[in-house]
């Protein structure tokens, strides 16, 4: 009776659907889903600003069609990331999922959109599980892989020639692929090896340990206000003067430049991405981004834009067709664009290869803070997890 | 595991209770006089911290907002007393844990309409960078700054509740609250003093602790349980009791977090004591709780006769 | 009169997942399933708070442990339902029965606190399980298997699930409360020192309450993990046994239907604010639904100042009157 039942109404809503077919997308619908409150909300909120700064530049549009943005703030909660992609995919039907920041929250998330055969574009996000053995044909990324900023930072650190290094990272997936990242390409010491808990905002306790162990450089991986605090600690504490400060590069751009200030002076990191990187798509992005919201880009802001661009050049290629997902998901695969970085590249795993450079915090000719590239230390680097990728 | 790094530690621990200290005496307060169960505590904190920063900004003078950010703070206490809470005394404590539970979801809305999510607040500069308190021992000169104001207050709380007419009242009310009325106590006014007591205590706190940790909408939630864990600890209603649980919540908390992982590596491998270290360290105040509760079941320094 | 009213609400809600797929809206089957879980936790949160006047503060740790254990069983390779599931009863009906054994020696704002504690460190022993996600949660690469031919992948199957079992904890918790072990549970709430003097053994009876409490608080758990096909220590959260303590309160302490009625309520409240626009309230506040949160505090702090007998009273007053 109840299988009858469905198939009636299955049926029912086949017909409907048969008399009514999907206007052949007329628009383009993107769910955003990202963490906009809280004290990581900054990162979110830098992501968010230039994806809709470059939507809105171009029109309204992304590779001619019309975009339909719903944008939903996750409040740093997995679950709430969850139901928020469930609605997106289920109730306002959207072509393309896109814009979380943290790992574990997109971990929780992103299964909803591969069920669903929609395409997930993550600004950020990278974990090492999604670039191995699970990794997913729905599941593009336009920032870096999870480790890349890390291996860069341990290399620098081996360069370098540091002799011991002390690591500290929240208790997560990032933070582990973060220090995993660093130790492959770290010849030196490891004076110790920290997990914080996720969103620990006082760090005495720890930065006791560290003056202990008198380590030579120390690495954090600590986004948001993690890493804002952090810093402000580090140097309360006054332990800036005899150890070198390591950060990856999102841990010392602009989000954190601005709260924590001078203190930032002389801090060393490593990106994927700069202010003064020489590109005309870069040149062109930080100058609209600096018009429009007044303050200078931080490497997500520069992501969300590669972001869009991504997606505007996919659409583009299939003429405005994005009905047809499998379409959607191979112009993804084989978007051809100029990202703020340089020509845009996929591995087979679909993570981006790239160069990687070494950056430190100074003044620019008007005297502000900001990251200034001082060399390469990858060139088209990729991950240590491809090969456990069974796509092509 | 040098004597320096211990002294470090016990430092850090020892600013962490008194600033729980801060909360926590307003609570017992509220707790103890009115037996009334506040939530809506660590709102009064945040409020307070979003208070500070908005009038450090507007003054510029990191001293000059935090002074008039405490007698605001006391203000919105009262006014949320006068309007809301006073209805709740007569309730069961069900009742209580729930209006102060929306309380704080309407609170925590409000502080974002008005303020936004977050506010910057830093300590003012002179004392941004290390004090040398031993050789070999540089500590942060704004964190001895809290353990200072931490001790300061708690010395005027002793001074007001044992030795003024309006502590003598308070401890009246702790201790029997029906004797006090009968003696012709006007409860109404007193409780509503008190809670703006409370608030302005809270004030303190939010505004000392606001440049170390964060100025955050939500910043009440975690250290509220704390502040609850210490004054059952202390024994309800006692100012002393939360004194005592206060600093051995933070010492407690403290010193689990930078020496369990260590002492655990001594007998297991290291990897499983970085896994169930910080979660031991965590687990260790409420096991103290659980302890003192079972025990005394009133806590360490009942103000009930 | 009123039995013919809960079968036709019965009779709705088994209609509803067709009516919904029939509109191609099935967003609202899960959400459905959502609130039928809560609806679980909240009726056996209420078994004890309401029934038995156990302030507990600690539910959510029952909820988490019961998700937890079904997830960790279906990460370790058995997802059978029949195995896990009752596992997911057993582990906190366990817990329930160490923590009341200690907790229900405690009285008024004590028993409150102390539950909180312990809800609090089985939060942290969460978060340091590093081999099931630590922190940041596990993520299910599958929902439990249940057999007869049922998927609960498909989301109808699920929801259909989810009621059968509601529907039979609803039904057990009537026959509890009424049957004599129900009785004595109510008495010693309203007078324990009078039972006591009679010579019941109060404190097994409420410790018995408690640990059916968790277990069914734990199915409902496990029921929520596998919906969500994730679990993190954010379920344990004291946050949450302050939801599902809202949720009794809004639905009606004490009475069958009131953790229905609260879920119901509680979580309709959240969706109707979070993404329904009201025009009126966009032309006083045009960024009202980013605060949908005050919308729902306003709402709870109005209903225990002036409707402290929950939704549930609201029936019983018109039925009187």
């Amino acid at each position: 009776m109840k299988r009858q039942l469905i198939a009636i109404a299955a049926g029912s809503a086949v017909a409907f659907a048969a008399a009514f077919p999907a206007s052949a997308a007329d628009k383009l619908k993107i769910g955003f889903i990202s963490t906009l409150s809280t004290p990581a909300g900054a990162l979110g909120v830098d992501i968010r600003d230039a994806f809709t700064m470059a939507i809105k530049h171009n029109g309204g549009k992304l590779g001619g069609l019309p975009v339909e943005l719903t944008v939903g703030d996750d409040q740093f909660k997995p679950e709430v990331a969850k139901q928020l992609a469930e609605k997106y995919i289920r109730l306002d039907k959207v072509d393309i999922l896109t814009g979380i920041v943290f790992s574990n929250i997109m971990l929780a998330a992103v299964p909803e959109a591969f069920n669903a055969k929609i395409p997930y574009v993550s600004p950020n996000a990278a974990p090492s599980p999604l670039a191995g053995k699970q990794c997913n044909p729905w599941f593009f990324v336009t920032s870096w892989p999870n480790d890349a900023y890390h291996e860069a930072a341990g290399k620098h650190a081996t360069d370098k020639g540091y002799k011991s290094t002390y690591l500290i990272a929240p208790n997560y997936q990032a933070g582990k692929d973060s220090l995993a990242g660093f130790k492959r390409y770290y010849k030196g010491k490891i004076a110790d090896e920290v997990y914080t808990k996720l969103g620990q905002l006082d760090y005495a306790a720890e930065l006791a340990q560290v003056r202990a162990a008198k380590p030579d450089a120390l690495y954090i991986f600590l986004p948001g206000g993690m890493g804002i605090n952090f810093i402000k600690q580090f140097v309360a504490a006054g332990l800036s003067k005899d150890i070198q400060l390591i950060t990856p590069g999102f841990g010392s751009d602009q989000d954190v430049i601005r709260p924590v200030g001078d203190s930032m002076l002389g801090l060393i990191d490593t990106a994927h991405w700069a202010l003064d990187l020489d590109n005309a798509v870069n040149k062109k992005f930080v100058a609209e981004f600096e018009k429009e919201y007044k303050r200078l880009p931080s490497v997500f802001a520069a992501q969300g834009y590669d972001t869009a661009l991504m997606i505007d050049a996919a659409v583009k290629s299939l003429k405005g067709k994005v009905e047809d997902k499998e379409a959607l998901r191979k112009a993804l695969k084989g978007a051809k664009f100029e990202s703020t970085h340089g020509p845009f590249k996929l591995n087979t795993n679909q993570y981006p290869i790239q160069n990687y450079y070494l950056r430190v915090v100074g003044r620019d000719t008007q005297g502000r803070l900001v990251n200034k590239t001082l060399g390469t230390v990858f060139k088209d680097h990729g991950d240590a997890y491809v090969q456990d990728c069974p796509m092509k | 595991m040098s004597l320096i790094l211990i002294l470090e530690q016990s430092l850090n621990g020892l600013q962490f209770g008194l600033m729980l200290f801060l909360l926590a005496a307003g609570l017992t307060l509220v707790f103890g006089i009115m037996d009334m169960i506040n939530l809506a505590h660590g709102s009064l904190y945040m409020v307070g911290a979003f208070l500070a920063a908005t009038l450090v900004q507007a003054t510029g003078s990191f001293a000059l907002g935090v002074l008039l950010a405490i007698p605001a703070a006391a203000a919105v206490g009262m006014l949320l007393e006068v309007s809301v809470l006073r209805t709740l005394y007569a309730r069961d404590h069900l009742s209580q844990v729930l209006a102060t539970f929306a309380l704080i979801l309407i609170i925590n809305e409000l502080v974002r309409m008005v303020w936004g999510t977050d506010m910057p607040l830093s300590a003012p500069e002179a004392l941004a960078g290390p004090v040398q308190l031993l050789p070999g021992m540089p500590y942060p000169a704004y964190r001895l700054l809290i353990i200072g104001v931490g001790l300061a207050v708690a010395l005027l709380l002793y001074f007001v509740v044992a030795k003024t007419r309006i502590g003598m009242l308070v401890r009246a009310g702790a201790s029997n609250r029906e004797m006090a009325m009968a003696m012709g106590v006007d409860i109404r006014k007193l409780f509503t003093l008190v809670f703006g007591f409370g608030a302005a205590l809270c004030a303190i706190a939010g505004a000392m602790l606001g440049p170390i940790l964060a100025v955050q909408v939500g910043m009440g939630e975690n250290i509220l349980i704390l502040a609850f864990v210490v004054i059952v600890i202390g024994g309800i209603g006692s100012i002393r009791g939360a004194l005592v649980g206060s600093v051995l919540v933070g010492m407690v908390d403290t010193v689990g977090r930078a020496f369990i992982p260590h002492l655990l590596r001594e007998f297991i491998s290291p990897a499983f004591a970085g896994a169930i270290g910080p979660a031991l360290a965590s687990i260790l105040i409420y096991v103290v709780m659980a302890g003192v509760l079972f025990w005394r079941p009133q806590g360490l320094f009942p103000a009930r006769g | 009169m009123r039995r013919a009213l809960t079968v036709g609400v019965l009779l709705l809600a088994i209609a509803f997942p067709l009516a919904m797929q029939a509109i191609d809206q099935t967003y609202y089957v899960t959400m459905a399933s959502r609130i039928l879980v809560y609806a679980l936790a909240a009726t056996s949160l209420n078994l004890i708070l309401g029934y038995g006047g156990m302030i507990s503060f600690g539910h959510a740790a029952f909820v988490g442990a019961g998700a937890y254990t079904a997830s960790i069983m279906i990460a370790e390779g058995m997802p059978s339902a029949w195995i896990g599931w009752p596992l997911a009863m057993a582990v906190p009906a366990l817990l329930a029965l160490a923590i009341g054994a200690i907790s229900l020696r405690t009285r008024g704002v004590y028993f409150i606190m102390i539950t909180l504690a312990f809800a609090q460190m089985i939060y942290y022993l969460t978060v340091s399980m590093k081999a099931y996600g630590g922190d940041e949660g596990l993520t299910l690469t599958q929902r439990a298997t249940l057999g007869f031919g049922l998927d609960l992948k498909d989301d109808a199957t699920f929801y259909y699930v989810v009621l059968a079992i509601l529907v039979a904890a609803l039904f057990l918790v009537s026959r509890l409360v009424n049957a004599r072990f129900g009785r004595v549970v109510q008495a010693i709430r309203e007078n324990e020192s009078r039972m006591e003097a009679i010579g019941y053994p109060t404190l097994r009876y409420k410790l018995i309450a408690f640990v059916l409490a968790g277990a069914l608080g734990g199915l409902a758990g496990a029921l929520l993990a596998n919906q969500n096909s994730y679990v993190n220590p954010g379920i344990l959260h004291w946050t949450e046994s302050g939801k599902l303590m809202i949720m009794v309160i809004l639905g009606g302490v004490g009475h069958l239907y009131g953790g229905v009625f609260g879920a119901i309520g509680l979580l309709g409240l959240e969706e109707v604010l979070a993404n329904h626009k009201f025009a009126w309230l966009a032309a006083l506040y045009p960024d009202y639904q980013q605060h949908s949160l005050l919308g729902v505090g306003v709402a709870m702090l109005a209903v225990v100042l002036y409707a402290p007998q929950g939704i549930a009273g609201l029936f019983r007053r018109g039925k009187d009157g």
